[in-house]
């Protein structure tokens, strides 16, 4: 099978790998796909909370070339949006912009979900934290 | 010595054409180009003559006598006929067929159409290390029992099946045996007298001989094996196979066989040393790598390898320069990781991060050596990219969580 030359740069020079505090209460983290199905994405995002910006944005992927680069491709994207543009990402947009073909469109919805997931954990995060900041005000 | 990319080690898919089989097949294209069938004229009896040449030279590869040469065009037609030709002409004496669950699937495709006409077929398992278990074989075995069909050895993982001891079995119980020999022929000495043989399929171009040209064994004495023939016309073939000889395809088979004959002794001990010297570097340099089937009964050339938490396809994206094949799913058309390695139990997230190595003819020991450098070098890379290795060293058992796999999957 030939890659797109996008596909093989993100492999070779995939953006953004690393890891963030998980523990951060701005830090969104997403984990989709199963190591059964060959692919699992960890997708982490630190959120500004007056903004909504995504400041940094980081990536680990188990997974073939496009899956590799799917994910590479989302925390470039990501970074410098706010969470509802980086909510409007769809994987139409990744296989697009990556030439993806039929059999790795899957690719691109997980990279999709991984966006979702990390911004869902970063909410919930939000919400848990904010009783207890409330509590602090008032001592 | 610089080495040439990129290199070659995929030699269960194919293997090149051996240069002294290429020139002995090139008289026979234009100067000696007659039909090994014409009776009448120099031209047919000078290529008849080659053919009977090749047949010998591939029948002493088997100790087996020319007469039981069976030219097909490769391995999966010998294998159809095989199957469907004993079912055919023993329909009368029983209609049920044992075979296992890592054949080629010439063989299981086969017997799947086989169910479709009637026959019943069992499918025996295979333990971790890739072999069946004799007493499941016995235990399979009914009044109805008419043909035994186990590859000699494995195009995945190389491993060997009790051959001498199946052929035993099927000999005590008068019930035929077959064997896809494609993947042994010419790596192993494969003797059809002392297995108890009656059946063994084969083909040229796993044996540095031309594609497109293959042969079954149908022994003569002892029993007797009668087939029904598959593709009808002329009469080739003792009646078993029509069709007008594919004359230097056969030249080149037999020049190969010859050559495997006299070099097999000295080429599987360099080969055994080549293959253990990648394994040995692969295993002294990363964690976490698996070998795939037994390490005993094994062909000399052939290593499969899991290494786990890199995805077998990126790995092989890396190593652009090394043909190899995976399990992975991502590499087949199916999308499902590879079935032999299922049937030993090996778990999908493992399936998916397979290597196969087969090391050939003209592999060389730098080649190996840059081979194991590259691998180590791609398997560390992509193991920092993955979450799985860091969730692994950090203790995080992968099998108990909660996979949100998408829909697709």
């Amino acid at each position: 099978m030939a890659y797109s030359d996008k596909v093989v740069d993100h492999y070779e020079h995939p953006r953004n790998v690393g890891s963030l505090p998980k523990d951060d209460p701005n830090v969104g983290t997403g984990l989709v796909g199963a190591p059964e199905c060959g692919d699992v994405m960890r997708l982490q995002m630190k959120i500004n909370p007056e903004t909504q910006i995504i400041e940094e944005a980081k990536f680990k992927t188990f997974g073939c070339g496009s899956a590799i680069a799917s994910s590479s491709l989302a925390t470039e994207w990501v970074k410098g949006k706010t969470v509802d543009e980086a909510l409007a990402i769809s994987n139409t947009d990744i296989v697009r912009e990556l030439s993806l073909p039929p059999v790795k469109i899957h690719c691109s919805v997980l990279a999709e979900d991984a966006i979702k997931a990390a911004i869902e954990d970063w909410k919930k995060k939000k919400e848990a934290v904010q009783p207890a900041a409330n509590a602090t005000a008032a001592d | 010595m610089a080495i040439k990319l990129p290199i070659y080690m995929d030699y269960h898919a194919t293997t090149p054409v051996d240069p002294r089989v290429v020139e002995t097949m090139l008289p026979y294209f234009h100067d000696k180009f007659g039909n090994a069938a014409s009776r009448n004229h120099s031209f047919g009896w000078t290529a008849e003559e080659a053919v009977e040449n090749a047949r010998a030279q591939i029948a002493r590869l088997i100790n087996a006598t020319p007469k039981e040469i069976i030219f097909t065009s490769g391995a999966t037609e010998s294998n159809n006929l095989a199957l469907k030709g004993a079912a055919e002409m023993y329909r009368e004496k029983g209609n049920h067929i044992i075979t296992q669950v890592i054949e080629h699937k010439a063989v299981l495709d086969t017997c799947k159409r086989l169910e479709k006409y009637g026959y019943e077929v069992t499918y025996l398992p295979v333990a971790k290390d890739g072999r069946i278990d004799l007493d499941d074989l016995r235990r399979a075995i009914t009044n109805k029992t008419i043909l035994i069909s186990i590859m000699y050895a494995n195009n995945e993982i190389g491993v060997l099946q009790p051959i001498q001891e199946i052929g035993k079995i099927a000999k005590e119980k008068g019930i035929l045996f077959h064997t896809d020999g494609v993947q042994a022929l010419g790596k192993v000495p494969v003797d059809v007298q002392r297995d108890n043989i009656d059946m063994i399929s084969l083909t040229a171009h796993k044996l540095y001989g031309p594609k497109g040209c293959g042969a079954l064994y149908v022994r003569r004495r002892n029993p007797r094996v009668q087939l029904s023939a598959q593709i009808d016309g002329g009469g080739h073939e003792r009646g078993m196979r029509s069709g007008t000889l594919n004359v230097p395809g056969i030249v080149g088979f037999g020049k190969a066989a010859e050559l495997c004959q006299n070099e097999m002794a000295e080429e599987s001990v360099r080969l055994r040393g080549l293959r253990d010297r990648l394994k040995d570097g692969l295993f002294a340099k990363l964690d976490e790598v698996y070998i795939n089937g037994s390490m005993t009964h094994r062909l000399p050339h052939n290593i499969n390898i899991s290494f786990a938490f890199v995805e077998g396809e990126s790995l092989l994206m890396g190593i652009n320069d090394v043909a190899v094949s995976s399990g992975s799913a991502c590499t087949s058309a199916t999308l499902e990781p590879s079935y032999v390695l299922k049937a030993l139990g090996v778990g999908e997230d493992l399936a998916h991060t397979s290597i196969r190595f087969g090391l050939g003819r003209f592999n060389t020991q730098e080649e190996v050596d840059y081979v194991t450098n590259r691998v180590v070098e791609v398997v560390q890379r992509l193991r920092e990219l993955s979450p799985l290795y860091e969730m692994a060293k950090e203790g995080i058992d992968l099998s108990k969580m909660n996979w949100k796999a998408t829909a697709e999957h």
